[in-house]
């Protein structure tokens, strides 16, 4: 029997704001426990909530790089729970009129094109943090709770663990670029919950549907998704059931294991948040968040292969993070060559990079200093070797790469006044090596070259070394 | 008309617990008060709009701007336990929740 796969997937996505979704409180990472928290965020009597106009602008603005429709009126609802992280014992979520809803990604598996739905999207706070100790208690740190987030819903479109990678990845980017979101897994700014069932072709309803929480990375989805995949078309060949279940992914033993049953739908008691008055999106408002959208990741690669005649391949690294993109434009905007910007990015800064397992924003290096010492490469006042001694310098460093090249006595020599000296010099002291050139050894001047560099200390520019050095040879 | 089903889930669900004397007595005030509200639908709403509140306001909203906690002892005066800044509650059973 031939089975199919029904994926659905939804995304929680941290807003990055200065402060909370509907307290003053100020959002940060890495914060100690309970500092950035105030009476509303522990649900003190009587304190009312207020809406961070600017988190539901950012949410606009991912619904737009969604190609979401936005709701013009909408208000919050209640979603009552009891749990130790949510003080209120409600969540202040969008459950009848969401932000926005219907929108779209597109993604490519084996070279084909399919675009995924997305059904809705809606803001929210997030919960606080419960740690479990040993010694009998848990402990609660509500600097979470309150922070804003957007809930990405995908329509059931997605066919296999692989579309449900991609999906993410292309989510991700899409994301990432309007810079509403850091959307890092690691950190928790970007948090996925899968479902997936499968029934047998042609069966017209859905088989049920299990769900997979706790995945932190993109792999592990389409891992815990494909695993679970198997082993409900099993269960179902070996004439059994599925039941509606929450299962996690056990990054160690490869394998979905039950958390919990789910014995009938879940009760939480909706109703519309009396605290907070409805939000009126109005064109104009829906008009300053578009205008403010940075470009997509897709149209800056478009733009980099035809306005700066950069291979497709390399558009697509540079795209892969905005922090890059941002980086790479902001160097060519300074009068960088877009070629050789793009060849030091990919080449000499990623492999920093990877190396020393920091990103862009944890490094010295700017713009302005890639940018400056490209132009010192490209007129000729360093060579490209003495270019590698001086990048280790200005990633490490917050250092002006000229000045430095100046100080350090690192400029080419290029003058044929200095050199024509120098390679007499050497020539004078090597008639075997001349000897040998003009027996047609020509890696004689290789070992020529060398020497004049060794008596310049590298700094001699070797395309002016070269003509001087054959013409010279020539007369002897 | 409630039941005493729907009042004894409502009370799980709200985590209280009551004897049957006390659910049928709830059930019945319950009841009552449903009855009166119920009143509300003699009123013609033919041609309102929905609403979900009663004042006529829209967009009230503040900007994005963070404002600290100055200080943290009178939040944590009303926690039971706590440990550093932590609230210290009983543990919690369902590790896999969070």
């Amino acid at each position: 029997m031939n089975f199919e796969t029904t994926i659905g997937l939804e995304v929680h996505v941290e807003l990055k704001t200065k402060s909370k979704m509907f307290s003053p409180s100020p959002v940060s990472y890495g914060a100690e426990p309970n500092v950035n928290t105030n009476v509303i965020d522990w649900g003190y009597p009587g304190v009312l909530p207020s809406i961070n106009q600017g988190a539901y602008s950012l949410g606009i603005m991912v619904a737009l790089a969604l190609h979401a429709d936005i709701a013009h009126w909408t208000h919050f609802d209640r979603k009552n729970y009891f749990y130790p992280d949510n003080p209120k014992a409600y969540q202040i979520t969008q459950s009848e009129q969401p932000l926005a809803t219907n929108g779209w990604i597109e993604i490519e598996v084996d070279g084909k094109k399919k675009k995924i739905g997305i059904a809705e999207l809606h803001v929210e706070e997030d919960a606080g943090k419960n740690q479990h100790e040993d010694d009998g208690y848990s402990y609660v740190d509500l600097n979470r709770q309150g922070t804003p987030l957007v809930e990405i819903v995908s329509k059931p479109d997605i066919a296999s663990p692989e579309e449900a990678y991609q999906y993410l990845e292309q989510l991700r980017q899409l994301v990432q670029f309007t810079g509403a979101s850091d959307v890092k897994m690691e950190e928790g700014s970007m948090r996925v919950d899968t479902n997936l069932s499968v029934r047998p072709v042609g069966q017209d309803h859905f088989g049920t549907k299990t769900e997979i929480k706790n995945l932190n990375s993109f792999n592990h989805v389409r891992d815990g998704l494909a695993y679970e995949q198997q082993r409900q078309i099993q269960t179902l060949m070996a004439g059994g059931a599925i039941r509606q279940e929450t299962r996690r992914w056990d990054v160690d033993k490869k394998e979905t294991i039950l958390m919990r049953v789910k014995e009938g739908a879940d009760d939480y008691r909706y109703f519309p948040e009396p605290d907070l008055p409805p939000i009126h999106v109005t064109q104009t408002w829906i008009e300053k968040v578009a205008a403010q959208l940075p470009e997509a990741a897709a149209k800056r690669r478009e733009r980099y292969v035809s306005q700066w005649n950069i291979p497709a391949y390399d558009a697509g690294v540079l795209t892969l993070t905005k922090e890059m993109a941002d980086f790479f434009e902001a160097t060519v905007a300074l009068g960088a060559d877009p070629k050789l910007a793009s060849n030091w990015l990919m080449g000499e800064v990623s492999g920093y990079l990877n190396a020393n397992h920091l990103e862009l924003a944890q490094v010295a290096l700017t713009p302005a200093h890639l940018a400056k010492m490209i132009a010192l490469i490209q007129d000729g006042t360093i060579s490209s070797k003495i270019a590698k001694k001086v990048f280790q310098e200005i990633i490490a460093n917050d250092t002006d790469p000229e000045q430095w090249v100046n100080d350090q006595g690192l400029i080419q020599l290029s003058d044929p006044a200095k050199l024509t000296p120098v390679i007499d010099g050497v020539l004078d002291a090597n008639q075997q090596s001349i000897d040998d050139f003009k027996d047609g050894k020509d890696r004689a001047i290789g070992f020529l070259v060398g020497q004049i560099m060794k008596q310049t200390h590298g700094k001699a520019n070797p395309k002016v070394v070269n003509q001087l050095l054959m013409a010279e040879i020539k007369k002897r | 008309m409630i039941t005493k089903d729907s009042v004894a889930h409502v009370a799980d669900l709200a985590r209280l617990s009551f004897t049957d004397d006390e659910l049928e007595q709830y059930t019945s005030q319950l009841d009552e008060i449903l009855n009166m509200v119920d009143q509300l639908a003699e009123v013609d709403t033919e041609g309102v709009a929905t609403t979900t509140q009663s004042v006529h306001l829209e967009n009230v909203m503040r900007a994005d701007v963070a404002v600290a906690q100055a200080d943290l002892t009178p939040i944590l005066a009303n926690v039971p336990t706590h440990k550093g800044t932590l609230i210290q509650v009983p543990a919690i059973i369902d590790k896999e929740e969070d």
